[in-house]
């Protein structure tokens, strides 16, 4: 009998997983169910509080120019591609909780002090690519509005058939986070999300809000397109 | 039952059952099956938005056998998520328990003694070469051996070392602005990325290996893992 143990044991244990073989295989397009649901939103909450403790140490620095990466892909959500009917009406309204609103028109952006650099792009998906950026610091516009010592999140909202993102004030004030005008050397174009889109090399590619028409200082966390959607908030690098 | 018998019994009789593994080794092991396969399933689930290495348009020229291009996308069968998003809730919280398991395993390892049996050592490498020669069967005998043999050693060596590459290059890919040394330790984002998943492709390699030797080389080492107890013809000696 017991040169069968093992055997017999062996069986046993097969016997017992058996059933659970079918329910593991059904499992693949599982994204955990009501019952996990919130354990992954605590843990990614968490995930989350650990990025903004890391948010401060570094600032990206360029990739080397000898590094072969592919140029920017075009991406957005509306049907077609998002332009403006009437440019010269275009206005970013910064507001929310400042004590100055305003309303800036691209020549005003223009004339503000602009940062440039050329920094390694990271999309969700898994692939990189690089461009030269320039733009004005967040920081900046930050400063002239004034922003509440109540405010703690920056809304970003887009003419791209509502694409919007929200941000922690911690990452939107980051030295290297801009409002971009500039690509390549050239204006911002409409592929890219001209006349003005969010730009930082410290977020995740659909942290950087396109199309921008307004900023919004608020002291409640907004969502997010994609963030809506489940994909990770605070999505840092 | 005749005197003849029972020294026909006890000639054969198996060896007796010993304990062979510690609570903490069973536990981080099983554990460890679940998360690691969970982690393997969501990172593939991560992989298909972007089945290749480098950038859309700048492919880098690595080895790949699974580049989308080659063998289509990964069958939705070996992956957890169903869709990107899903993918990434399972892979970064699963992440952390995968950690904590392999640090628990590494703790009792160091704590109690047991790497002495299990960590490869240059000295094993001659008997090592023994054991392959055993198994490719230009040796007839099995080579003495204590709890694992050189092989053995070699074999949980390595999957311990991918263990610890797997994290290492997770956490580059994760945050390579923030863990900007961690990840040109590898050569940078796209091939920490791609490290990653070569990690991924051993795993499995060593899983195949693993079980088939269990029931090939020696089926009493199943029981030994579940329940501690160990009645094969291996000692426990180092």
């Amino acid at each position: 009998m017991p040169r069968d143990d093992a055997g017999a044991s062996r069986r046993e244990f097969l016997r017992r997983i058996a059933p659970v073989l079918p329910a593991a295989l059904a499992a693949c397009g599982w994204d955990g169910g009501p019952r996990l649901q919130p354990v992954f939103d605590r843990v990614i909450a968490a995930n989350n509080a650990l990025g903004e403790r890391l948010q401060a140490l570094r600032q990206a620095e360029a990739p080397p120019h000898q590094v072969l990466k592919g140029e920017m892909p075009s991406y957005f959500i509306s049907p077609t591609m998002p332009v403006l009917e009437d440019p010269a009406a275009w206005r970013l309204e910064v507001g929310g909780l400042v004590r100055r609103p305003t309303a800036f028109t691209a020549e005003v952006l223009a004339a503000l002090p602009h940062i440039d650099y050329r920094v390694t792009h990271h999309c969700v998906e898994g692939w990189t690519a690089v461009a030269p950026w320039r733009g004005v610091p967040f920081a900046t516009i930050a400063g002239l509005v004034d922003p509440l010592p109540t405010a703690r999140y920056v809304r970003f909202d887009s003419f791209d058939n509502g694409y919007y993102n929200g941000w922690d004030l911690a990452s939107a004030m980051h030295p290297q986070t801009i409002l971009a005008d500039g690509q390549d050397g050239q204006p911002l174009s409409a592929r890219h999300g001209g006349p003005l889109r969010l730009y930082s090399p410290i977020k995740l590619g659909y942290k950087l809000t396109k199309y921008l028409t307004r900023v919004t200082f608020t002291d409640r966390k907004p969502g997010g397109y994609w963030e809506d959607r489940g994909y990770p908030w605070f999505a840092g690098l | 039952m005749s005197d003849s018998s029972h020294a026909e019994a006890a000639a054969e009789a198996p060896p007796p059952v010993r304990r062979r593994h510690h609570g903490v080794v069973r536990l981080t092991h099983w554990l460890n099956a679940v998360f690691l396969t969970g982690m393997i399933a969501s990172g593939l689930q991560i992989l298909v938005a972007f089945q290749h290495f480098g950038s859309k348009n700048a492919v880098l020229g690595v080895f790949n056998p699974f580049d989308r291009d080659r063998i289509g996308q990964i069958p939705e069968v070996v992956r957890l998520g169903g869709w990107l998003a899903a993918g990434l809730r399972w892979h970064f919280t699963l992440a952390w328990p995968f950690v904590l398991t392999g640090l628990l395993y590494a703790v009792f390892l160091a704590a109690s003694g047991e790497w002495r049996k299990l960590v490869f050592r240059p000295r094993d490498l001659p008997g090592a070469l023994e054991m392959v020669k055993y198994y490719l069967r230009i040796r007839k005998d099995h080579p003495p051996q204590g709890k694992h043999n050189p092989l053995q050693k070699g074999a949980y060596s390595f999957a311990i070392a991918l263990g610890v590459l797997s994290v290492l290059t997770g956490f580059a890919i994760a945050k390579p602005v923030q863990l900007a040394p961690l990840t040109a330790l590898f050569g940078g984002y796209e091939l920490a990325r791609y490290w990653h998943f070569v990690s991924v492709w051993c795993f499995t390699l060593f899983t195949l290996g693993h079980v088939v030797m269990v029931f090939v080389a020696d089926p009493a080492s199943l029981r030994a893992i579940i329940t501690g107890r160990y009645r094969g013809r291996f000692p426990d000696a180092p």
